[in-house]
């Protein structure tokens, strides 16, 4: 009986220590992509050299990514005026559905539709949602796996510091 | 046993270890039910609610009461001679659950009482997800004591103490399959019959006398199983299942199941389900001693016989629209779901009409049950 | 013998869980069939609970009826 309540004692320790890590920091450039967007025309990420861009991978089946919108959609508003722009890339094959979402929660922000994973792939996306934020120069600057309640805090807080690059 | 221990620390160190990234809990609900089963000369029927809250992103609790109001004149009632009874079995249980990166880990204490038996459990699980969320390993650990009683001695008192380990796997194969493997060992101590029920032997005059069951008082139960779950292209859902069971008791049984879910017209969900189950008898089982005392274990009770039970069930699940409720309102559905079950035993015979005496022992008609039982419940997501 | 040999099994399950890393097939952003709430495999929790109990009463057999995971992965 010695050997599992020692171990066990060990584990549940062991598991509260490991420390979550959300927010990452990756280099180089972003790369390049062209998408159909909602509006119509394609859309592609060169438009926004000089801007801080924000590229939010979403999905309408995914429950944090439509919690996420609405503050997505604060951020893009409130940052605009300071060469800032959010950029919504949404990854089903089939954009019925987010489309349908859209018209019941809309969004001034570009949606692109990202129906062949083209762009998912590039961007390695590991977790939905996620998001990346790019600066003036086009070079990735961080990403953030996943979406919890309180995250907006830190996107304020790194866009506030890019823009003013 | 103590194997299984041993298996269960050493997972929780792989579960400790993995790179912390979030999952999530899932949402606030309140769920009201009606269920009612019917047959055998039984109703049981009664309410289930159960309520949900979230506190944070990593806490949740939920809280359940559960009600069987029985009413019965089953075949045990009436070949004991005893007229219809009616009960009530109340349950509550609280769960709480805690997230903390990718690991969930749960806590949940129940609590079953009815005149004659009250049962006290506590569970503990951990759940993990892991390589890229496509794989969910979980372990469980229950313990349990229940108090026993008899309405018709005062004076009888008994316990069982219960204790229950469970594993499971569930793997995302593809992107349209899913599969779950589970692993559960119950081993339990104590008083495991039915204090009502009673075995027969044939008796001198050659027509059967009653006399006691004598049940083993351990019994350690293995049981695993797997499911699959296929997303078909046109929006609709099949899943497949197997169980194997088996316990120290003799007891070998093989349950198989397949249901259907098919959404129509935006709003609804139906299903349709078969369920197949076979059991050998404990080993100590028969319907007629040959006489009183004739092995150490002896059993008559019908749910430990040979039987076969196919069960065929239908569903229906409305969604309703947002608009009727409100802003604090995020999801409702109003779901139906009701089954028919027949039951074969292959070696248990129907005695109501055959009192010692009327009979030749051992040619009575086997027994066979027919029972429907339905859930109606509203589910509201805030 | 026993213990040594559960040191070195808890470091291999270690190992391959933390070292290396499987890369997932499905990837999050393929999970739209899975993230469908027809594809739940728990059920809602009264129900699932109910017809458990159902059987257990009528049979002999009892356990490994559960299951957790599937769905959107999501965060």
């Amino acid at each position: 009986m010695n050997f599992p309540t020692k171990t066990l004692r060990a584990l549940l320790v062991g598991a509260f220590l490991a420390t979550p890590a959300l927010a990452v920091a990756p280099a180089g450039p972003a790369p390049a992509f062209q998408l159909a967007s909602m509006a119509g025309k394609p859309v592609s990420l060169d438009q926004y050299k000089g801007q801080v861009v924000m590229i939010n991978f979403w999905a309408s089946w995914c429950g944090p990514c439509r919690e996420e919108m609405p503050i997505l959609e604060k951020l893009h508003a409130k940052y605009k005026p300071m060469g800032f722009t959010m950029i919504g890339v949404n990854v089903e094959p089939d954009s019925a559905e987010a489309a349908k979402w859209l018209k019941a929660t809309p969004v001034t922000f570009p949606i692109l539709f990202d129906t062949k994973s083209e762009v998912s792939k590039l961007y390695s996306v590991a977790s939905m949602p996620s998001t990346v934020i790019i600066d003036r120069k086009g070079n990735l600057r961080w990403l953030h796996r996943g979406y919890k309640a309180g995250d907006e805090n830190e996107y304020l807080n790194q866009i506030r510091a890019l823009v003013r690059e | 046993m103590h194997a299984l221990k041993r298996f269960a620390a050493l997972a929780l160190l792989a579960i400790g270890a993995t790179g912390a990234r979030a999952a999530v809990l899932a949402e606030d609900r309140a769920d009201m039910m009606y269920h009612r089963y019917q047959g055998g000369g039984i109703t049981v029927q009664g309410p289930s609610v159960l309520v949900r809250k979230k506190f944070g992103e990593s806490l949740a609790a939920t809280a359940n009461y559960y009600v069987d109001n029985i009413s019965s004149a089953s075949i045990d009632v009436v070949v004991s001679g005893a007229s219809r009874y009616a009960e009530r079995r109340e349950q509550k249980s609280l769960a709480l659950e805690y997230l903390r990166g990718k690991t969930t880990y749960s806590a949940s204490y129940t609590n079953s009482k009815e005149n004659d038996y009250k049962a006290d459990t506590y569970s503990l699980s951990v759940s993990q997800d892991m390589f890229g969320d496509l794989t969910t390993v979980s372990f469980g650990y229950s313990q349990g004591l229940d108090k026993i009683g008899s309405s018709v001695d005062p004076t009888f008192k008994d316990e069982i103490k219960r204790r229950d380990y469970r594993v499971g796997v569930t793997q995302v194969l593809t992107r349209d399959l899913l599969s779950s493997f589970n692993y559960e060992a119950v081993t339990e101590q104590g008083y495991l019959q039915n204090p009502y029920r009673f075995m027969r032997f044939l008796n001198a005059s050659g027509s059967y006398s009653r006399g006691p069951e004598v049940f083993p008082r351990t019994r350690t139960s293995n049981a695993g199983s797997v499911m699959l779950k296929y997303y078909l292209p046109w929006r609709a859902a099949l899943q497949g299942n197997y169980r194997f069971y088996t316990d120290t008791w003799g007891i070998i049984a093989h349950t198989a199941g397949i249901e259907y879910t098919h959404p129509l017209w935006n709003r609804w969900i139906f299903s349709g389900s078969y369920r197949y189950y076979t059991q050998t008898g404990s080993d100590f089982w028969s319907d007629l001693f040959p006489r009183a005392g004739y092995q150490n274990f002896m059993a008559r009770d019908k749910e430990n016989s040979p039987l076969v039970t196919q069960t065929i069930g239908l569903g229906a699940s409305y969604e309703f629209p947002i608009e009727w409720a409100g802003s604090w309102l995020k999801k409702g559905s109003a779901n139906l779901h009701i089954n028919h079950m027949m039951v074969d035993y292959s070696k248990f015979r129907d005695l109501r009409a055959f009192p010692p005496g009327t009979a030749t022992p051992g040619t009575e008609p086997l027994y066979a049950l027919d029972a429907n039982f339905l859930t109606f419940y509203l589910s509201l997501w805030f | 013998m026993r213990k040594p040999l559960l040191i070195l099994g808890a470091a291999a399950l270690l190992a391959a869980t933390a070292c290396a890393p499987i890369e997932p097939w499905v990837k999050p952003y393929e999970r739209e069939h899975l993230a469908d709430p027809i594809m739940s495999i728990q059920g809602d929790a009264v129900s699932a609970s109910y017809l458990d109990h159902v059987f257990e009463v009528r049979e002999g057999a009892r356990g490994a009826t559960g299951g957790a995971g599937g769905g959107c992965g999501c965060s």
